[in-house]
């Protein structure tokens, strides 16, 4: 069989801690992504399981499968959810939801909750887009704006760049690094105009890391252009898969002299817990 | 909040930002756009409020550098007559 370098590994996860039973509200964050979705459970807004896997071509397939691995191995079933809320490019088409709501709150909320109250701007670099996002205490939104019309300097692009390399996507950022000396950038992040691009420096004889050092630094530079439209402040988090990247994510710590804060979970399911907490505050409304 | 709806390309930047802070939801600026960007709706980056605001439609903000073209003519430039008809002054456009 022929190896994969871009298939990264899915997975799923479930509290040793906390018992569904006493809480008063379970509730379920769906984010169906273009490339990946994360299913995540919560119980009265803790953590209780959460599953990500890559999107199908069905959303709502996607969203079902989803939702199943999660409750896998826990004695938790789907009709104990009190409330279920659908985010991301597919929020429209999961067929449990009862409110879709658009991955621009939820990411705020969810970093909010992930990497504390301090944060004021969060970036999110999805499979297919990015956003940078200004928010208050509470995680609510101050200003935002979406760059979802073409996929340069997103997570596809990488996992492009992983196969024509051939360097499992997980090991993309450590290996940008061993360099002597950082390269120029690409000159366009475009994926297919990068790829070939990438493709010329290889017939060149650029060693692998040395194009993927080029690559990393072009999309940190298209991110921070992006970002500088809507001001950055501290705390800065990023969510999304791109956030494990640390090719990525150092170079965008270079280029904003800011130090990205560090996670305490998985950072590519906070679309997914800003769902879930949004379930919980519209129970809590009565809008459940 | 300001809501940045547009997008960059190798183009230049094309972002039309609504103040939902100041915008009341009168709905004039989608009575004067002749391409039909402007709507007005729920805020739905704020779930948890239930004011009506301008938004721009989805059919609209991959393409606005088209759909905003015939506004901006390469002289005697005036004000883009969604934001002349702003009476809040929450809209602006980045190019």
């Amino acid at each position: 069989m022929v190896e994969e370098y871009w298939r990264w590994k899915e997975y799923r996860w479930t509290s040793p801690d906390l018992d569904w039973k006493k809480a008063k509200h379970v509730t379920c964050g769906v984010d169906v992504g273009s490339v990946s979705t994360q299913v995540v459970i919560m119980g009265d807004g803790e953590l209780y399981a959460y599953s990500n896997q890559r999107t199908g071509s069905s959303s709502p397939e996607s969203a079902e499968k989803g939702l199943r691995w999660a409750l896998e191995g826990t004695d938790l079933t789907r009709e104990k959810i009190n409330y279920t809320v659908g985010t991301g490019y597919g929020r429209v088409n999961v067929p449990f939801a009862n409110r879709a709501i658009t991955e621009i709150a939820c990411h705020a909320r969810g970093a909010n909750f992930m990497y504390g109250p301090t944060v004021r701007t969060v970036l999110d670099m999805g499979g297919q887009d990015c956003k940078a996002i200004r928010c208050d205490e509470k995680g609510k939104v101050i200003s935002f704006l979406m760059n979802d019309k073409c996929a340069a300097g997103t997570g596809r692009g990488m996992e492009v760049f992983a196969d024509l390399l051939q360097v499992p996507i997980e090991k993309v950022g450590d290996l940008s690094f061993e360099v002597e000396q950082e390269p120029p950038s690409v000159s366009s992040t475009c994926v297919v105009f990068a790829k070939s691009e990438a493709s010329g420096l290889l017939r060149a004889g650029w060693p692998k890391t040395k194009v993927l050092a080029a690559y990393c630094s072009a999309m940190a530079h298209r991110i921070f252009t992006l970002l500088e439209r809507i001001g950055v402040e501290k705390d800065f988090a990023i969510t999304g898969g791109i956030a494990k990247n640390t090719g990525v994510v150092k170079r965008l710590e270079n280029e904003l002299k800011l130090t990205v804060s560090k996670p305490k979970v998985d950072p590519q399911i906070a679309g997914g817990v800003g769902a879930a907490l949004f379930a919980k505050t519209l129970l809590e409304k009565g809008k459940g | 909040m300001k809501a940045n709806y547009g997008y960059k390309d190798g183009a230049g930047d094309f972002f039309i930002t609504i103040d939902t802070d100041k915008c009341d939801g009168c709905k004039k600026c989608v009575e004067v756009c002749p391409a039909m960007v402007m709507e007005v709706g729920e805020d739905e980056n704020d779930p948890l409020s239930e004011k009506q605001v301008a938004n721009i439609s989805a059919a609209q903000r991959k393409k606005l550098k088209y759909a905003c073209g015939p506004c901006k003519p390469n002289s005697n430039r005036q004000k883009e007559p969604c934001i002349k008809a702003c009476p809040m002054d929450a809209l602006a456009h980045s190019w």
